[in-house]
């Protein structure tokens, strides 16, 4: 755990003091101290091209009066920085007088080992697989035109002081190996993309030579995506496979679902509580607890437990994600989503790990149940405009489906879809959930936050798939 | 206040002489500080003001041909030395690369121009709050509009760009940017739309309450849209829109795009990418642009480029290790280009409109569906249709599709450029691309 008082001329007590000084006639805020340290080692065109190491310090002070947030960071921390802070949010809260809210909830559950991956790997070490990396995939098919492989790997302490000296920390490893590989063949280049990652150390996803594995799929991918025809355009089903695909869940409704978009009445969803948005047999959960994964948290940056938030239940919306701020607003509790991308950006319900649980039938049930369609199996990433409800997702491996079967694979396309009512077309959902594994950053104003994905492969009536064959 | 000239130079001769002392035989380091302070408003109510003030450092050592780098946000002097440390540590455990090396000695900036890039003007809260009352009053003024939000950020940034060749140099800069973001509701539809302003200096920023009746319109214009069939049709891209294109085109340009063989354009100087008509110009010192600069992030002087003359690709965007790799001299384009724009073309906006008896607007795309391996570009889109040169009706859930190399080819600009942003194009026109709806 860091000692962020260790090398101030600002000790714990005399900040304290200011916090609760500047806090106590707001209805909520906090001292938020965060140091991380990351490295980056990469690999491309044959050479080690990079090996950095960044390690990052600072604080965030919020004050929250009514709906008004008042925020200020910096790096210094020291006694002459955080009174100046104090006196910024002082001046923006001119006249408060709430009371302040000093109910956190507690729990002794952690979803992750108080580990520093950094260091339990020797950098010599991290160079040599990536040297095997490169060495592995360039043996095994000769229209290999590049390999880029890539070791992140993070350790960020954070320390929340709330008003009257309550306490609250945590220590949070994550690591992400990626590998990219681009195959060229008669003058056409296509490119394949895998990764794996989570809340433990390098050697839980690389052991016993598993690197290969994640080699393999990359490679595999890029010489489907070699053999692919333009993609068909215009409306039709869509089966899609386990596991990533899941960011379409995380598009179309997660985002709408988010607590403060439903408490200022922007997102599609706002007036939809208790109602049916989704299929029958549709359940979507929000889950923080899961042990060791990359959307994982022991408490959210605001301090609060996460927990296993259920959205949609049997087809029924049930909750909305919710940080302290909106949760207050909305007049119901704080769903252990508040978070941020780091100390220089204010909180915000976000998701963590988004699910959707699953059914009873079978991938090939699905297939068999479509006569022109395609079959999605990897995605790039997506994107939601949550006021209009629209999302899209571009597909990294899809094939079509003629007459039952799957047939010829088909170029990256853009899939397109209106969130609200994309769930009620869902007619079916399969026995297979899987979690992604471990590769997703979800952006929002701004700021990166690692999360998760799963689901069962499912079957979508009708979507529009953005390919150049009419 | 931003950090002055002397504080940041300290920073990075240290950084430097400790380098140098514990062995590295090259190194380069930037510092910078960055102070923000914006004001959000909702509902014409203030929502939230926030003030940043960060400092950052970044440190790269070479011992021969081996390099590291290191980055840190804490600027205190223990913590440097323990950085460093590591830093070169790290060097000598890191494999040789034979392109890595600092830029040629010739090729650095030797003198620092006054592009006109700061302003000293401070605007306290209390104008930032009078600016945002003025805005969103404008924006609300229709009963459509159901939901405002809208921000002032004032910004004073300081750097110094330093190496172990004796180059140091670095220069304030300033923006003040204001924007606006509007929701309209009918019985039908809800919709979301925006409108923007940045400037280097606080009297250049656009009228309050022009930016926020901007925002309002073009999202009330958005409201009840339709899906549309699937088909072959022109698109003509929004300036908003269009200046992404030429983003796509500024990467796969890029040398390390080109040195992995990962762009559509390799080897494609001298060829002809786009049609005659096609003028691309980076032009890093115009007074005040908002991409102005008189180095690049490496130190390395930046020249006025003509990228593409009259459809035939020039130059790639070269940086000192990409460049070494492809046997070719730096231009200065380390970190991207500065102010990049498409020249005007020689046909009005509203001819434009008028040349296909039916084409699509628009307005706003989203995904990632930019592929510059394979020049493959397929993208949700949202839009109006139209007809004889008239806005028929707003359309939405569809997607655009085509690849680069065509679609290069079959562009006609408009002649209504304007410097809103560092990458600018005028109104576009693309044939031949195919929208997927019903």
């Amino acid at each position: 755990m860091s000692n962020f008082f260790e090398k101030s001329d600002l000790s714990r007590s005399e900040a304290e003091n200011i916090i609760s000084d500047t806090l106590q006639k707001c209805d909520d805020g906090e001292l938020y101290l965060e140091n991380s340290k990351s490295e980056s080692i990469l690999l491309d065109d044959n050479k080690i091209k990079n090996s950095s190491y960044n390690s990052d310090l600072g604080f965030g002070f919020r004050a929250i009066s009514d709906e008004v947030v008042a925020y200020s960071h910096s790096n210094e921390i020291s006694k002459n920085s955080l009174k100046q802070s104090s006196e910024n949010l002082k001046s923006t809260l001119k006249s408060v007088k709430g009371t302040y809210n000093h109910e956190i909830p507690k729990s002794n559950k952690k979803y992750y080992e108080n580990i520093n991956p950094i260091e339990q790997k020797s950098l010599n070490e991290k160079i040599r697989i990536l040297n095997e990396v490169n060495n592995y995939l360039r043996s095994k098919d000769d229209n290999i035109k590049q390999v880029t492989a890539n070791f992140l790997g993070e350790q960020k302490s954070v320390e929340i002081i709330r008003s009257g000296g309550e306490t609250l920390t945590d220590v949070r490893p994550l690591i992400r190996f990626n590998v990219s590989v681009m195959l060229e063949k008669n003058g056409r280049k296509e490119t394949g993309v895998y990764g794996v990652g989570g809340r433990q150390s390098y050697d839980s996803y690389l052991k016993d030579d598993n690197w290969k594995s994640v080699c393999d799929e990359a490679l595999r991918i890029a010489s489907v995506n070699l053999e692919s025809k333009p993609a068909p355009a215009g409306e039709m089903k869509v089966v899609l496979g386990p596991g990533w695909p899941a960011i379409l869940i995380h598009e179309a409704v997660g985002h709408g679902l988010e607590g403060d978009f439903n408490r200022k009445k922007t997102s599609a969803f706002h007036n939809l509580m208790g109602q049916k948005v989704a299929s029958e047999g549709v359940t979507i959960v929000d889950d923080g607890t899961i042990d060791n994964r990359r959307g994982s948290l022991t408490i959210d940056d605001e301090g609060t437990p996460t927990e296993k938030t259920v959205l949609i239940e049997n087809g029924i919306l049930k909750n909305f994600m919710q940080d302290r701020l909106n949760a207050r607003l909305m007049k119901t509790k704080s769903t252990g989503s508040g978070r941020r991308e780091n100390y220089r950006h204010i909180v915000l319900p976000r998701m963590r790990n988004t699910m959707m649980l699953s059914g009873n039938q079978t991938q090939d049930e699905m297939i068999k149940a479509v006569d022109k369609g395609i079959f999605a199996v990897s995605f790039g990433g997506g994107q939601v405009d949550i006021t209009s409800g629209k999302f899209v997702f571009n597909c990294t491996e899809a094939y079509e489906i003629v007459n039952g079967k799957i047939g010829s694979p088909i170029k990256g396309a853009t899939l397109i879809g209106d969130g609200p009512s994309i769930l009620k077309e869902v007619s079916m959902v399969g026995n297979d959930m899987m979690m992604d594994p471990g590769i997703g950053t979800c952006g929002k104003a701004g700021q990166g936050v690692p999360v998760g994905v799963a689901q069962p492969s499912i079957l979508i009536n009708k979507m529009t798939v953005g390919g150049t064959k009419l | 206040m931003v950090k002055d000239q002397e504080f940041l130079e300290k920073k990075a001769s240290y950084c430097l002489g400790l380098a140098k002392k514990l062995g590295a035989t090259e190194s380069s380091v930037i510092v910078n500080n960055s102070v923000s302070e914006t004001v959000n408003f909702r509902n014409k109510k203030l929502d939230e003001s926030n003030r940043s003030d960060d400092l950052g450092i970044s440190i790269t050592t070479y011992i021969g041909k081996k390099k590291s780098s290191i980055s840190s946000s804490n600027l205190l002097e223990d913590n440097l030395n323990i950085l460093i440390e590591k830093c070169v540590e790290t060097t000598k455990n890191t494999p040789e690369d034979e392109f890595n090396s600092l830029p040629d000695k010739d090729l650095l900036a030797k003198e620092v121009k006054d592009l006109d890039l700061y302003d000293d003007t401070r605007i306290e809260n209390d104008q930032k709050i009078d600016y945002l009352k003025k805005l969103e009053s404008a924006a609300s003024n229709d009963k459509k509009i159901v939901n405002t939000e809208s921000s002032f950020t004032q910004n004073k940034s300081n750097f110094i760009l330093a190496n172990s060749e004796g180059f140091c140099a670095g220069y304030k800069t300033s923006s003040f940017t204001a924007s606006s973001v509007t929701v309209a509701k009918d019985e039908k539809s809800m919709e979301r739309d925006y409108e923007y302003s940045s400037k280097c200096f606080l009297k250049d920023l656009d009228d309050a309450g022009e930016l926020g009746k901007q925002a309002a319109d073009q999202t009330i214009r958005k409201l009840s849209p339709k899906k549309i069939g699937s088909e072959k049709i022109a698109i003509i891209f929004d300036k908003r829109i269009a200046k992404g294109i030429l983003s796509t085109f500024a990467s796969a340009i890029s040398s390390s795009a080109i040195s992995r063989g990962t762009s559509f354009l390799k080897d494609k100087v001298n060829q002809k990418i786009f049609s005659d008509k096609i003028n691309v110009l980076d032009k890093p010192d115009i007074l005040k642009g908002l991409g102005s600069r008189n180095f690049d992030s490496e130190g390395v002087k930046t020249d006025t480029l003509k990228l593409v003359d009259q459809g035939i690709l020039k130059h790639y965007l070269i940086d000192t290790y990409n460049g070494k790799k492809l046997n070719l001299k730096s231009n200065g384009r380390c970190g991207g280009t500065s102010n990049l724009y498409f020249e005007n073309g020689n046909i009005s906006f509203k001819d434009l409109l008028n040349s296909k008896s039916k084409s699509l607007y628009i307005t706003e795309t989203i995904g990632h569906g930019s592929n510059i391996v394979t020049g493959d570009y397929s993208v949700g889109a949202t839009g109006f249709l139209v007809e004889n040169g008239e806005f028929k009706y707003p359309i939405n859930e569809i997607t655009i599709a085509g690849n680069f190399k065509d679609m290069f080819k079959n562009i006609t600009l408009a002649n209504d450029l304007e410097f809103k942003y560092s990458t600018n194009s005028p109104t576009m026109m693309i044939e031949g691309m195919v929208v997927a709806g019903k």
